[in-house]
């Protein structure tokens, strides 16, 4: 599934990263814990969470994530941006639940890391 | 690796801003090196974990990079209240971190593990009431 596809099925707002051609997500991993996702070794791992810090995209950085779904609202700050732009990690805001954001995509084929 | 290298951070304890900075550099540098992208992962979540560690639960501390002709070494020293019992600290789930510690995502107890993980050595030093020493090996 590529980012335009995730943006499109959540009804979401691509805040930055482009929709790379190149890059598609296998897997899905939803937290607010940032301990447990570094835990990953899964590649091309898709983020949704409810966490909106500069942590959040350091953790995605470290870990090669290269999207984040922010579920509920939560809004991504000017410095998120810049710090997930340098790593070139597209970010995505949308207004539903993270349990409705994972039903979403759990239906439209992207699968669960565990 | 033909060329030896050697790099040094400032780590400040109680910045969350900052955070992740020393283990972003080392990325670079890594990728930079042409290294294998699941060494590199491995080296930077190991890094990562150990820098959390100063800024949660230390004062202030350092990094110390090396890159060897084939390890890497990575040492975070810092000044902080140290570990009580390094055994027990290394047990998933045993954590201390504030409130203001998990609020921003962390404090699960998983650092440790997670560092012995990914690492090919992980030694840990501390004396109580003065600081921690955790150095990080990875062959490459
Ligand atoms: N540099 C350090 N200085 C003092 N105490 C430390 C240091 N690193 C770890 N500890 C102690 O060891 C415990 C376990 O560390 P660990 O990294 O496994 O978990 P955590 O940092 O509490 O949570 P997590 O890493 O999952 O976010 C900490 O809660 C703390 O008590
Ligand atoms: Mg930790």
């Amino acid at each position: 599934m590529k980012v335009s596809d995730i943006v499109r099925i959540l009804d979401g707002r691509l805040v930055c990263g482009d929709n790379r051609s190149d890059y598609t997500i296998d897997v899905a991993f939803a937290s607010d814990l940032m301990s447990d996702v570094l835990t990953l070794v899964n590649d091309n791992v898709l983020l949704i969470t409810g966490l909106a810090n500069l942590q959040t995209i350091r953790t995605a950085e470290m870990s090669d994530i290269n999207c984040i779904v922010f579920a509920r609202n939560k809004k991504v700050s000017q410095e998120m941006v810049s710090l997930a732009e340098e790593s070139g990690i597209s970010l995505i805001e949308c207004r539903y639940s993270v349990f409705r954001t994972c039903g979403l995509l759990y239906q439209a084929g992207v699968k669960p890391v565990y | 690796m033909d060329q030896e290298l050697h790099y040094e951070y400032n780590v400040e304890g109680g910045d969350f801003s900052r955070a992740g900075y020393a283990s972003s550099q080392i990325k670079k540098i890594l990728k930079r090196l042409n290294i294998d992208a699941g060494v590199i992962k491995r080296t930077v979540v190991a890094c990562y974990e150990a820098e959390v560690n100063i800024v949660a639960h230390a004062y202030s501390g350092a990094v110390y990079f090396d890159i060897e002709s084939n390890r890497l070494k990575i040492v975070f020293r810092d000044e902080g209240p140290g570990i009580e019992d390094i055994e027990m600290a290394m047990t998933e789930g045993f954590s201390t971190a504030s409130e203001e510690v998990r609020e921003m995502g962390f404090g699960a107890g998983m650092g440790l593990s997670n560092m012995k993980k990914n690492a090919d050595q992980l030694n840990i030093e501390s004396e109580v009431g003065r600081g921690t020493r955790v150095e990080i090996i990875i062959n490459t």
